[in-house]
């Protein structure tokens, strides 16, 4: 499914008082079955980027357009609920959204409020909860007896329970430890592929960018200030210095090594193990 | 040196009915000034002993003293009020109406003078870099301006003891090496020990110690050199995977620890002998 901004301005509003301008006349397109990551400063915009491709966030000016169904101002907020279907979300810290009495009910919430029947929903959450490998035992527990990572993988079963085309993910890793992180970002991978979705991931880790997006863009203060595919933007030292974004550290340590040594490498690694190719090859290890 | 921390066979459950315990007979100490990370899988039980330090759990069994103070001692309130905490949520904390209101919180409740208040909290701000934001309201920062105003919050009440619960977490990668090294800087200048529960590689090797729980035991404890050559199943810092991978491919390197900046000067010497 594609999503397309179309010079998207957007702020939060709570009475009369205005946010300044969260989101600045934004054009984006991401094509269907791309992989990006979004990635930039605090408070540079990136979670209001994701609230605005679920309708959470609805732009002030300018129309966001997700696969036919279009978002502008205005617009009655009960036909934004195909795209809530569409466009599963899943938010930073997905455990605080846990609230049901079982792990099943809760998985079996949103696909029984898009009208599945409750046979189907359970089990439906019990296939999610293998997928996120999560032992089906738990189903009967509370949500809230779990740990911090079961507790995320739980929450995140609740969003592809739904079958969402997009999948829009807020800092789905952070605190995991380091192998419980790799678990859910491959397991997002792997559905990624296998479902042909259009995958969104806001993240501050760039090796993750590295190791699993294909497109990212770079915000700074509301604006989308550089696109384009992960290879070419890391090439960019200069540019992502000035919006204060960091390259890989395999890029990091390319630039390291190139420096003091004045050897420079055949090409741009961002991977441990492209780095380490890198270096044979040119005869420095 | 002094151990500040002192803890003896503590143990924990939260589930009275279960068999299982959240933490088990932990005994260590951390001296004062040190840096020491606390490493392991989720659900070892480091938030569970982060909340257990600062008294906000009720230990079992053992005793934990704080600058010779025990913990959960209710005679003596004032045991809490040198240690600080920053929790993995920021939502989990914030009270105020304004960034500068939530920072005064601690401080009013200590019935400071206004005067050395609006000191304080100006210079725990610019500390974290978030003097700018000092008149918003917390509720509508980013995730990481909330953890920076989190951390202004303890640094206001100067605290002789930081437990940091994973509060760098929300951080851009740059704000968080910025931040790191601001508090590393303040705890040599004013002697603060750190007690920092981590899930980042880098950020534990460059603390004094590691420790590592295992649900809930320690498994391991020592610097992190000797951490990293003796758990190969822990995911080291980047040189050190580098340097790995290298012998995989059969480059020729020492079997132990590398820093970064051994392994830089390691490939330049190795392009000189070339």
């Amino acid at each position: 499914m594609q999503l397309l901004f179309d010079s998207v301005t957007a702020d939060y509003q709570l009475g009369p008082i205005r946010s300044p301008r969260v989101l600045r006349s934004i054009d984006m397109n991401l094509k269907s079955g791309s992989f990006t990551a979004v990635i930039g400063h605090t408070g540079s915009g990136k979670s209001s980027l994701l609230k605005a491709m679920n309708g959470l966030l609805i732009p002030t000016d300018g129309q966001i357009k997700i696969g036919d169904t279009v978002i502008k101002a205005g617009k009655n907020k009960r036909s934004l609920k195909k795209i809530r279907k569409q466009v599963g979300m899943v938010f930073q810290f997905p455990e605080s959204q846990l609230f049901a009495e079982t792990v099943e009910q809760d998985i079996c919430f949103g696909p029984l409020n898009f009208g599945v029947p409750l046979i189907k929903a359970k089990k439906m959450a019990r296939d999610v909860l293998i997928q996120v490998g999560l032992d089906p035992i738990i189903l009967t527990k509370s949500p809230f007896s779990l740990s911090g990572g079961q507790k995320r993988r739980v929450a995140i079963a609740g969003i592809l329970a739904m079958q969402p085309e997009v999948l829009v993910l807020d800092e789905p890793g952070a605190g995991l430890d380091p192998a419980g992180k790799k678990e859910i970002l491959s397991l997002i991978a792997s559905w990624h592929h296998e479902k042909k979705l259009t995958t969104v991931l806001v993240t501050h880790d760039m090796d993750d960018v590295a190791t699993y997006a294909d497109d990212v863009i770079i915000m700074n203060e509301g604006q989308i200030v550089m696109h384009g595919d992960k290879r070419s933007i890391f090439s960019e030292e200069k540019e992502l210095k000035k919006w204060h974004v960091d390259v890989p550290d395999a890029r990091r340590f390319q630039l390291r090594i190139e420096q003091e040594t004045g050897v420079i490498l055949p090409q741009v690694c961002l991977t441990v193990e492209e780095l380490a190719e890198a270096l044979i090859e040119v005869n420095l290890a | 040196m002094k151990p500040i921390v002192k803890v003896k066979n503590l143990t924990f459950k939260y589930d009275k009915r279960i068999e299982e315990e959240t933490l088990s007979d932990l005994s260590f100490t951390v001296n004062q000034g040190e840096w020491l990370a606390v490493i392991g899988h989720n659900g070892s039980g480091k938030s569970t002993l982060a909340k257990l330090l600062v008294g906000l759990l009720e230990p079992e069994e053992g005793s934990i003293c704080i600058a010779g103070l025990n913990v959960n001692d209710t005679m003596n309130r004032n045991g809490r009020s040198h240690i600080g905490l920053v929790f993995q949520n920021p939502e989990n904390q914030f009270i105020g109406t304004t960034v500068e209101d939530d920072v005064a919180f601690g401080l009013e409740n200590i019935n400071m003078p206004y005067e050395e208040m609006v000191k304080r909290i100006g210079k725990a701000l610019k500390l974290v870099d978030m003097y700018e934001f000092r008149s918003h309201d917390p509720s509508r920062l980013s995730g990481g301006q909330k953890q920076r105003v989190a951390i202004a919050g303890m640094l206001a009440l100067k605290p002789s003891l930081i437990i940091l619960d994973e509060a760098l977490v929300m951080l851009d990668p740059k704000s968080r090496r910025e931040l790191l090294s601001t508090l590393q800087h303040l705890i040599k200048t004013e002697n603060i020990t750190v007690i920092s529960i981590t899930h980042d590689m880098n950020e534990a090797a460059s603390a004094d110690r590691i420790m590592i729980l295992e649900k809930g035991r320690i498994v391991k404890s020592g610097s992190p050199s000797l951490i990293f050559e003796e758990q190969l199943d822990l995911q080291p810092p980047f040189a050190e995977r580098l340097k790995r991978e290298l012998i995989t491919r059969g480059g020729e390197f020492p079997e132990n620890y590398m820093t970064e900046e051994e392994m830089v000067r390691r490939l330049c010497n190795y392009c000189l002998i070339v």
